[in-house]
């Protein structure tokens, strides 16, 4: 298998580096060093040179107004976007667009019409509430929360934790448990607007990244017109577990980005850094860390590579792809934790990103499904055993 | 789980109060004599003295009568949340606040 980039490839991977570096960065030098939003003209004005780059947008299909670029460009572009101080979780501050809720690309057309593109347009946002208190790994089994179905509506009780944006969206992707005694089999996806009368954000939830929370949500007797089932009533797993394989792949990018950049600043810092008479590049301890750390980032490349192409094949990928997460998200943690041993006491300092980057890639190991879930998904194939 | 509302008692602000603080990141409320919050802030990664940077700075520009502070590293989802809440409490945010309306602020009904 050959990962050489294409000339076109590599064309677009250099002007996303340049863009980051000569765009992103120096904004990011005015902010506080744990923010994930820019001033809303900063954000336009970057996201009409992305529309310029023609890279606006770049998770939405073609069809729908995104730009033709395949899974493996992407892939390559999101372990560009990723290297910066905020990158991990706000790639160049959402410059590059979103993909919206990749959901909604599956609703009927007058969902479309009351969803899809208002997000498309940027004039509504949405929220995934998939992740109840009972547990996030497992939702065929952890989903608690009931949605019981009167007339032409559907009542909606329980309570969703670690949702991102649900405060400030305008409606959200629910799933909710429609059959007690079919597993997986008994969960339907609906969209719940954010008006509806017994929808509540309880709470904000704090976690290691300081300019971003989760949410807990409630419902008390929410009623949802049936209308507003998205997909078919006890199919929503299947819309939920799409959606975690499709998002293993950027995610391990993201990771990889950061990594690849924690480990050009070490080689950077080790080559000016003298100690004991001698530069710290020449001792064999941080040579070591600074090759291990080439080992962790080209094996998360080439299994995040590998990924993408076969699901631009469209083979399954689903085993690939939690390899894939595992890797990166675990050997990019370990890079950034050998950075700042080579940094030393300036690691940990705000003045350089990897302290945040060292708090946000623990969450990493845990987000879109930790370590052990991806480990089980592989387990799982290599045993050839149907999912239980 | 901390709660969800900053609630200490307030403290007079005066030059000897804020030379008294540490220089930790967190978030503050100003408030006026009858103890009402004006403003909500935080004192961030960038403050050159934490805390107490910011309260010096509100001393200086005669803000306000009245603070209370929190130390947290959580300061910027903090500082967030005790704006929803207050808009929740009070249905606008405080008057020092105002410009935060131009980008969205979330919605809690924290109950």
């Amino acid at each position: 298998m050959d990962f050489e980039m294409t000339h076109e490839q590599a064309l677009i991977v250099e002007q996303v580096r340049r863009f980051v570096r000569e765009e992103i960065v120096p904004l990011e030098a005015k902010l506080d060093p744990d923010a994930s939003r820019i001033e809303p003209e900063d954000q336009a004005r970057l996201a009409a040179m992305t529309r310029a780059m023609g890279l606006y947008g770049l998770g939405i299909p073609p069809e729908f107004g995104g730009p033709d670029i395949d899974i493996v460009t992407q892939t390559l572009i999101a372990m560009e976007t990723s290297q910066h101080r905020a990158g991990l979780y706000s790639p160049c501050f959402g410059a590059f667009g979103g993909a919206g809720l990749a959901q909604l690309y599956e609703a009927n057309d007058d969902q479309k019409e009351r969803y899809l593109f208002p997000v498309l347009r940027g004039e509504k946002r949405g929220f995934f509430g998939l992740t109840e208190p009972s547990g996030g790994s497992d939702p065929a089994r952890a989903i608690r929360t009931r949605a019981v179905r009167d007339g032409d509506h559907w009542v909606i009780n329980g309570s969703k934790i670690f949702i991102s944006g649900a405060d400030v969206a305008d409606f959200g992707i629910v799933f909710a448990r429609t059959d007690a005694d079919k597993g997986r089999g008994g969960v339907t996806c609906f969209i719940v607007d954010a008006n509806t009368p017994g929808f509540h954000v309880r709470r904000v939830v704090h976690t290691l990244r300081s300019g971003h929370y989760g949410t807990e949500l409630q419902f008390e007797d929410a009623r949802v017109p049936h209308a507003n089932v998205l997909g078919e009533v006890n199919r929503g797993f299947a819309i939920a577990n799409d959606r975690l394989t499709r998002q293993r792949i950027p995610y391990a990018a993201g990771c990889i980005g950061v990594a690849i950049r924690a480990q050009e600043m070490s080689i950077e810092y080790a080559k000016q850094r003298e100690t004991f008479g001698a530069m710290l590049s020449t001792r064999q301890s941080i040579q070591w860390m600074v090759v291990d750390n080439e080992i962790d980032i080209r094996t998360a490349r080439w299994a995040t590579l590998a990924a993408a192409c076969k699901a631009q094949r469209g083979e399954p990928f689903r085993a690939e792809a939690a390899m894939a997460k595992l890797l990166a998200s675990e050997g990019a943690s370990r890079v950034v934790d050998r950075a700042i041993q080579i940094h030393g006491g300036y690691g940990v300092t705000k003045d350089f990103p990897f302290e945040r980057w060292y708090r946000e890639m623990r969450i990493r190991r845990i987000g879109e499904g930790p370590s052990e879930v991806q480990r089980i998904v592989m387990a799982r194939e290599l045993f050839d055993q149907a999912l239980y | 789980m901390a709660g969800v509302r900053l609630d200490k008692p307030w403290t007079d602000l005066t030059p000897e109060a804020v030379a008294a603080l540490a220089g930790e990141l967190g978030v503050y409320q100003l408030g006026d004599p009858q103890g009402r919050v004006v403003r909500i802030g935080y004192a961030g990664g960038r403050t050159l003295f934490g805390l107490r940077s910011e309260l010096q700075a509100a001393l200086a520009a005669g803000e306000a009568a009245r603070f209370r502070t929190e130390v947290t590293a959580q300061y910027l989802s903090r500082y967030e949340e005790l704006l929803m809440v207050h808009v929740a409490d009070h249905g606008q945010l405080p008057r020092g606040n105002a410009a935060e309306g131009r980008r969205r602020l979330g919605r809690l009904s924290p109950g």
